[in-house]
């Protein structure tokens, strides 16, 4: 008996760290609607900072003083980032807040390891809290069960704040209607940087507190990232209530989950998320989302097909593309060939996006069912490649298909970890049955056939494929389906009375752009001969979110630049120095902040400028697209 | 569409890098992959190790006079980048062969590059058996100890212990996987007697110490395997540590004592844990003692395991090198199977049957000393005697 | 007029949260052409009313009957299938795209072209759509961007797309909120010539009793979510009980209907 209690303990301490840090991102996210990816990274910082200022200062009063002035340091460095780089942002594109803060965790990752070193750094106990408290034969770290204590008090306080102080009166206003704040002629400005600082604040103090009981490390961010907006997300988007009691949820279903299931952490928080989502589509604390109110009078530019000159243009730019293996040596074709596979993958990420408004935190899941299926089919079937290529990417089909199905019941940033949750699952399947994946260390020898293996005849297979998809796409954008689809991104209400199936379009698009990405997934199984977890991942979902955003969401051929830029600037990073995080996160920092429509957004209004008939509205930037309703 | 004409500056760009890599004829090159921005801790003493190496390989006069250049690339912890990099260097860069790599399945994924493409390829840090048996072929050579081999040095010792009831604690992936799978193959083999009565099996990099902890401590074993590293046995040292769990318990543990995941325990080292390791300052060899000075000479740090493989590698490529003449791969794996090379731990020799290199691993103890974690009664295991006979050899590895 | 068929029947209709009757027991019938208006004070249920007559929103009990079909537990897509075109309180368009593509798109699901994924859209049925715009006045508008449209005129561009399903019935919630008094009248006049064109049966929420008692064939009034009048306007406005209601809150309206105008 003793033991379950102690386990269950052991589960609240873990549950407290995780609150802190979740309970951050909740009020940034509740208030400012920015997608924090860079909350992980202030939470490392915390830690290092924490590290070193309690490595300097002796005594209990230079350990607690020294996670205090660490958190606050942190936070200060948040203003700023809030300052500079997100008060730019507020009025781009949804997400788009998610990609500058996606290029600033790349280039913390860098620079904390070029400040305090690559060895993992081993953080003082703390004093007072250094041993263990027997309880009837089980030791509890006395620091767990400080942590413990801090969990509620730190949600005692933050509720005092928002129930009891002005700032929180308008902070709780803002997460439900921040237009209506603004309205109430609120200094928005100052209550979002306020907002921000407090949620960073937290965040570090998270990582400031861990320094006892785990190491100081350049990875911390990632580690903790996905796992607070898990937590965040079952909770309840802006619920601190809701946080709290996710974090325990998930710490003690991991803590009592290993006795029975000793695999089931790796996978567990997604499937809580995605359970949670399924039957309570708000999280456990959360309330619908309002839906974001338009002003009438803003626009974007309306989408309309090319141009014959256009076309013209498109078909000498191909050529140019097709021609490079008569000039091109056999690495630069292999990373075309790449790069062709990247346009397919964003394309299809884009289609859903942009013309969906249903933006996808998980769409390698069917790039790499699609490369899976390749694999399955070639090593196990022994089938002939153009058939692997054509039956493979159905692997992909059928996951959209399946999980699509639930995702478009959701909407926002509902649907995105959703999308999420499925990707990870389908990932630790993928990882985990190794008996049929291979596991981790995946499925070999995928190599092209003959007719294909020579690298321009696989450039020019790939750089077809992606013509053909990427046409096949914009002519769905311009089908009858697609202006339906893109009518219930504007509007649902009005897609409804109108007689169009709203989740029946989505969840078509959805099984479109699964498919699509799983003919990427397959090529690029035959281009890398091989086939890796990797290919499910996380990070290869970010990769494609951050190609379309760089493109410009709001554009039709968006995605097809931000691939090719993104793509061909990592492949070149990565091969030419170490520090390729830092220089790509400050590429994708700089770029939103030039260029908050994306470049191919960005480039679209130097033509209208051109023209002369500059873009009616100077709101232009304020029309927030995506999954509003 | 403006699309086609970025793809064409890019193709273009990309044309230009690879016609500026022209070949030198008084040069070898090797060609390096490694997961330098993934895992910093362990790759930058890596680098040193063979940076070191081919400073001494050009002082004594290059490979059969030619100079050797290695040219180095970042995996960033992806197979899929190892491959586009392993690409670059073979046919940009045209290296004479592939070496490194660090994470096992990267060193699959180059490993299957180098036998499609027809290259050498060296592997020097990746530790699962797939590299030589399961999913060997005849390109790919390895270098470092491999997981069934750490196995079997920590069994022989684990196998004299009293404990009957053993508990595992190990990441949830590949490595993690085979090396209990190994170990508990090769001890049930040893002593019949023994129970499992526990396993966990945290996440890689993610691990929530406690509760594993306890849930360990709860099944109550005499023994525990563990074969975390890194962070992940950082927090699971910190938690058993305040928890009392390591007391009065066997502990035998991979690659523990290897400075890299050692080091960083501090004062807060586990005392009396069976590791395999490195314990560079208490080996006494001439041939360790002519690296050691050498490194702390050109870095004024102490080597890392990661310095003795990166070293190691280098020293062993350009044996090879040297032996074939030739940078024709089937020459470099003729001069390769049965080569014997010099290493700091002594000779070493790439196996022709399934191109295993056999050096070996320190067994020891840990213990603190003056706040810091070491290995004591440590003892070196040559890799030839901790590898199944040839008979078992020729059943694991696919035919060429 | 007597003879036309019965288009809507309503009986009992009820709905109430959280104990709170929004409507209560509300009945009534509209006859192809005829023009019906639902009038009441603030709060008085007429956009829950509303909201359940196209599927909106469930009713707690009563029925609903459209062209003889019982609609009651239908959704708005299968409701609008029947026949049925909608306008709201607060316009729903598609802000992104041009005021043709808005009328375009309820023409290919009327043609039950949603899935069609080869087709084009931007030639899809041009004409038809230029006539509807025209129809409604907003003929000069076709490719301007939706979003860039004034109130009235998305108020309108709204009635373009209620009537591309060639619908039998319209339900217009306060369809000329917002507008100036000289384009409400002649929203109104253009609704009231449709309908007699086409024998379309109308049914509207205004709060400008100008535009209710000069369009209206018949008005119901809705009161706290009872019915408590319904007849000519000329009978309508006689009556006692219409009057009370009306005199206490007609200020209220108009200051609402500003704002709502605003926003």
């Amino acid at each position: 008996m003793a033991f379950y209690v102690v386990q269950f303990l052991t589960g609240l301490a873990s549950a407290a760290s995780l609150f802190l840090v979740a309970s951050g991102l909740s009020i940034i996210f509740g208030v400012t609607r920015i997608v924090n990816f860079a909350h992980g990274a202030f939470y490392m910082v915390g830690a290092y900072i924490a590290f070193t200022l309690t490595d300097r200062l002796s005594g209990a009063f230079g350990f607690w003083g020294g996670i205090v002035v660490a958190a606050l340091a942190v936070a200060l460095i948040g203003v700023l980032v809030e300052m500079v780089l997100l008060r730019r942002i507020y009025h781009a594109p949804e997400l788009f807040q998610l990609l500058a803060t996606f290029g600033l965790t790349l280039m913390v990752e860098d620079l904390v390891v070029l400040i305090w070193g690559p060895d993992d750094l081993l953080g003082r106990r703390a004093p007072g809290f250094k041993g263990a408290v027997d309880f009837f034969g089980q030791n509890i770290p006395s620091y767990d069960l400080f942590l413990i204590v801090l969990g509620p008090v730190v949600l005692g306080i933050l509720w005092l704040l928002f129930q009891r102080t002005r700032w929180g009166v308008l902070v709780r206003a803002a997460t439900q209607d921040r237009d209506m704040v603004a309205a109430l002629g609120v200094n928005q400005k100052w209550l979002f940087t306020s907002v921000f600082a407090v949620g960073v604040f937290l965040a570090a103090l998270g990582g400031a507190l861990q320094i006892p009981r785990d190491a100081v490390h350049h990875a911390m961010d990632l580690r903790i990232i996905v796992e607070v907006f898990v937590v965040v997300v079952i909770g309840g988007l802006g619920s601190i209530v809701g946080a709290f009691v996710a974090a325990v949820l998930v710490s003690e279903l991991n803590a009592f989950g290993i006795l029975i299931f000793p695999k089931i952490s790796i996978i567990l928080v997604f499937l809580v998320m995605a359970v949670v989502l399924i039957v309570r589509p708000w999280g456990l604390f959360g309330r619908p989302e309002a839906p974001a109110r338009r002003t009438p009078g803003l626009t974007v530019n309306p989408w309309r097909p090319l141009t014959s000159n256009e076309r013209l243009a498109s078909l000498a730019a191909l050529g140019v593309a097709a021609a490079l293996p008569l000039f091109a040596g056999n690495y630069a074709l292999t990373v075309g060939s790449e790069i062709a596979i990247f346009v397919i993958f964003a394309v299809s990420l884009h289609f859903l996006m942009a013309v969906g408004g249903l933006a996808s935190f998980g769409h390698a899941a069917y790039f790499g069912l699609g490369a899976y299926g390749v694999a399955f089919l070639a090593k196990m079937a022994g089938l002939p490649m153009i058939v692997c290529l054509l039956l493979g990417p159905l692997l992909g089909c059928l996951g959209a298909a399946v999980f699509g199905f639930f995702a478009v019941q959701l909407s926002g940033v509902y649907f995105a970890m959703l999308t999420l949750a499925f990707a990870q699952i389908v990932w630790s399947i993928a990882f985990q049955w190794v008996s049929v994946t291979g596991g981790d260390n995946g499925i070999l020898g995928v190599w092209p056939e003959k007719w294909a293996a020579s690298p321009s005849h696989f450039y020019w297979l790939a750089l077809g494929v992606a013509t053909l998809v990427t046409i096949a796409l914009r002519i769905a954008v311009f089908s009858p389906f697609g202006y339906a689809l893109r009518a219930t991104r504007d509007s649902a209400l009005r897609s409804e009375a109108i007689g169009i199936n709203v989740k029946r379009m989505q969840w078509t698009a959805f099984v479109i752009a699964g498919t699509t990405a799983g003919i990427g997934g397959a090529l690029f199984a035959y281009l890398k001969g091989s086939v890796f977890p990797d290919n499910l991942g996380i990070s290869l979902s970010v990769d494609a979110l951050v190609m379309v955003l760089l493109g410009g969401v709001e554009t039709v051929s968006g995605a097809v630049i931000g691939a090719i830029v993104y793509k061909a600037l990592n492949i070149w990073l990565v091969s030419q120095t170490d520090l390729s995080k830092l220089v790509l996160g400050a590429f994708i920092v700089l770029i939103v902040v030039v260029f908050p429509k994306g470049i191919v957004g960005m480039l679209e209004m130097l033509a209208q400028r051109r023209k002369g008939s500059s873009p009616p509205g100077s709101t232009l930037l304020a029309k927030p697209i995506g999954p509003a309703e | 569409m403006r699309a086609k004409n970025y793809f064409v500056g890019a193709a273009f760009a990309l044309l230009v890098g690879g016609m500026a890599s022209s070949v030198r004829a008084q040069e070898i090159k090797i060609g390096e992959i490694n997961s330098y921005s993934l895992l910093p801790a362990f790759t930058e003493p890596y680098r040193k190790g063979w940076q070191l190496a081919v400073e001494e390989i050009n002082a004594a006069g290059g490979i059969n006079g030619k100079k050797l250049v290695v040219i180095s690339k970042d995996d960033g912890g992806k197979p899929a980048d190892a491959q586009t990099a392993a690409n670059e260097l073979v046919s940009s860069e045209g290296v004479a062969m592939l070496a490194g790599t660090f994470l096992s399945n990267i060193g699959l994924a180059v490993s299957d590059f180098a036998n499609q493409k027809k290259v050498f390829f060296l592997a020097a840090e990746p530790l699962t058996d797939a590299v030589t048996w399961s999913k060997g072929n005849k390109y790919t050579f390895r270098l470092r100890p491999s997981n069934y081999m750490q196995a079997a040095m920590l069994v022989e010792a684990a196998a004299k212990l009293p404990a009957k009831r053993w508990a595992t604690i190990a990441p949830n992936y590949e490595y993690g996987q085979s090396a209990v799978a190994v170990f508990k193959k090769l001890m049930s083999e040893k002593r019949p007697d023994i129970q499992w009565v526990d396993e966990q099996w945290p996440p890689q990099g993610k691990i929530d110490a406690g509760p594993v902890v306890q849930a360990v401590a709860q099944a109550n074993p005499e023994a525990i395997l563990n074969v975390t590293f890194g962070a992940d046995l950082v927090k699971l040292v910190r938690e058993g540590n305040t928890r009392g769990l390591f007391k009065d318990r066997a502990v035998v543990s991979f690659l523990t004592g290897e400075p890299e995941y050692l080091d960083p325990l501090k004062d807060e080292t586990p005392e009396g844990w069976i590791v395999t390791g490195y314990p560079w300052y208490s080996i006494k060899t001439p041939e360790h003692d002519a690296f050691l000075k050498a490194y702390q000479a050109k870095y004024n740090d102490y080597p890392r395991l990661g310095s003795i493989v990166g070293y190691q590698t280098i020293k062993s490529a350009a044996a090879i090198l040297a032996k074939a003449g030739s940078t024709d791969p089937e020459k470099l794996i003729a001069a390769a199977e049965g080569l014997s090379v010099g290493s700091p731990f002594g000779e070493t020799t790439f196996r022709k049957i399934d191109h295993q290199s056999t050096l070996g691993a320190f067994v020891g103890k840990t213990a603190l000393k003056d706040g810091k974690g070491v290995m004591v009664e440590s003892s070196y295991k040559k890799g030839a005697d901790y590898l199944p006979s040839d008979a078992e050899v020729e059943k694991l590895r696919p035919k060429d | 007029m007597s003879v036309a068929p019965t288009l809507l029947a309503v009986e009992g209709l009820t709905k109430s949260y959280g104990g709170i009757h929004a409507v209560r027991g509300v009945s009534f019938e509209l006859r192809a052409g005829e023009i019906l208006a639902l009038i009441g004070p603030n709060g008085a249920g007429k956009s829950t009313c509303f909201d359940m007559l196209n599927g909106q929103n469930k009713p707690d009990s009563g029925r609903i009957r459209l062209l003889g079909e019982d609609t009651t537990a239908k959704k708005p897509r299968e409701v609008w299938r029947l026949g049925v075109g909608r306008t709201f309180q607060i316009t729903a368009t598609f802000a992104t795209m041009t005021v043709r593509e808005n009328v375009q798109v309820a023409l290919i699901s009327h043609q039950k072209q949603l899935l069609n994924l080869w087709g084009s859209a931007p030639r899809f049925d041009r004409d038809e759509a230029v006539r509807l715009l025209e129809l409604v006045g907003m003929g000069g508008y076709a490719d301007r961007p939706c979003g860039e449209l004034a109130y009235g005129d998305l108020k309108r561009l709204e009635l373009a797309v209620a009537l591309a399903n060639e619908p039998k019935l319209l339900l217009m919630d306060e369809p000329t909120a917002g507008m100036a008094p000289r384009e409400r009248i002649d929203l109104m006049r253009l609704t009231a010539r449709i309908a007699r064109e086409k024998s379309i049966g109308v049914l509207f929420t205004e709060h400008d009793m100008d535009v209710v008692f000069e369009h209206a064939d018949r008005i119901i009034v809705l009161n706290r979510g009872t019915l408590i009048a319904e007849g000519s306007p000329t009978e309508v406005r006689g009556n006692p009980q219409v009057q009370a209601v009306y005199l206490g809150e007609g200020l209220v309206y108009d200051a609402r209907h500003r704002e709502g105008a605003a926003t």
